[in-house]
């Protein structure tokens, strides 16, 4: 007769590459919220000036300002743990050699910053 | 006195208990030991009774997988001097049936080794008659696949996989990449025919891909990236198939 051994609850906590994974997967749940965050001022927006400017209005407090900076910490985590997984997805190969696993993350980094750029250029006026 | 390191190992005989016990073994601390060797040591010389599973000692046969300190390693690789002088705790690889003390069931593992058809396949009138010689290949398309080809079944990536410790049923990481050696070896036309296991519910969609399978694997085969493969691919399928479904010749 075998033994199967239970599972904790907390399996995820026993070892620091389970916990990261669940940050992880847990970190979609912020990108996805904020996605719906920005589809919620662009309707206010739609509104008119007043009701947006309440809605701005609301983003200065410190509560605001706090939660903003655990989802850009997530946001960001979530960015950079999928781009260095990326060269195990894709292989590119040129002749016999397939591209070192640097240049296929560093040109993911590379597009994000070239995009955030963009961003900024529209946004700022730079 | 010479110095001595503990090991603190699981336990488990059915005909005498329901449950599992750590039982703890002090035994001569010796630079150059792995843990294997000093569970042998247990064996011959402190308590015969104790059961596990090894052959070659040196890193090529995948018999001696053990969870060392919680993480899946071979025991005849894990040196005491990088546990000395905390206490070593064995215990069988997680997610599979402990069958006796470090012994578990590893028959639901050879079954899905199996069922990724792992020989090279060839379709109905494609096979060259033998005096043709063989299928040639170049040193490209033979690195395409080779790194697949050095699993040695230890079944580490298994007790890695958090989705296989919740779900035995999971086909899991080393049969994936076995399935994923010879779909991308060019002399072989199998693929369709693994799909049906590879690319099934209880394939490659059951990974949330953790990654652990390929960090503990000892010979660097890669299993979490053979699985990001296939779902690439087996995407690419069902897209090619929504949009040109008159093409049957993937």
């Amino acid at each position: 007769m075998s033994y199967r051994r239970p599972i904790p609850a907390t399996w995820w906590l026993k070892r620091r590459p389970y916990t990261m994974f669940m940050v992880r997967e847990l970190s979609s749940l912020a990108v996805g919220g904020y996605s719906f965050f920005l589809l919620y001022l662009a309707w206010k927006l739609g509104q008119g000036p007043e009701p947006y400017a309440a809605a701005i209005g609301v983003l200065t407090s410190p509560v605001s300002i706090v939660l903003h900076l655990v989802g850009l910490a997530l946001a960001l985590y979530h960015t950079t743990s999928w781009f260095n997984v990326t060269p195990k997805i894709i292989i590119v190969r040129l002749g016999d050699e397939p591209l070192p696993e640097p240049v296929i993350a560093g040109a993911h980094y590379a597009a994000w910053i070239a995009a955030s750029a963009v961003v900024a250029w529209i946004i700022l006026g730079i | 006195m010479a110095q001595t390191m503990q090991l603190e190992i699981f336990r488990y005989r059915p005909e005498q208990e329901n449950e599992p016990t750590f039982q703890t073994y002090e035994v001569p601390f010796d630079e150059e030991w792995v843990v294997l060797d000093a569970i042998n040591y247990i064996k011959d010389e402190i308590d015969g009774t104790l059961s596990y599973r090894w052959s070659c000692r040196m890193g090529v046969c995948g018999s001696c997988g053990m969870m060392v300190n919680g993480v899946p390693k071979l025991s005849c690789s894990a040196f005491l001097r990088d546990y000395y002088p905390g206490t070593i705790r064995v215990e069988p690889l997680d997610g599979f049936p402990v069958e006796r003390d470090l012994v578990f069931e590893m028959e639901g593992f050879v079954n899905k080794l199996t069922s990724v058809s792992p020989w090279i396949v060839r379709k109905e009138g494609e096979k060259k008659p033998l005096e043709e010689g063989p299928y040639k290949q170049s040193p490209g398309e033979l690195s395409d696949y080779k790194h697949y080809s050095m699993c040695i079944n230890c079944m580490l990536c298994y007790a890695a996989c958090p989705v296989f410790a919740l779900d035995n049923d999971f086909l899991g990481p080393a049969a994936i990449a076995l399935g994923q050696r010879y779909n991308m070896d060019s002399r072989d036309q199998g693929r369709d025919q693994r799909q049906e296991v590879i690319a099934a519910h209880k394939g490659i969609w059951k990974c949330t891909f953790v990654g652990e399978c390929s960090a503990v694997c000892p010979k660097d085969v890669d299993p979490a990236g053979a699985i990001q493969r296939a779902k690439v691919s087996s995407t690419a399928d069902y897209f090619l198939e929504l949009l040109m479904p008159w093409n049957k010749s993937r």
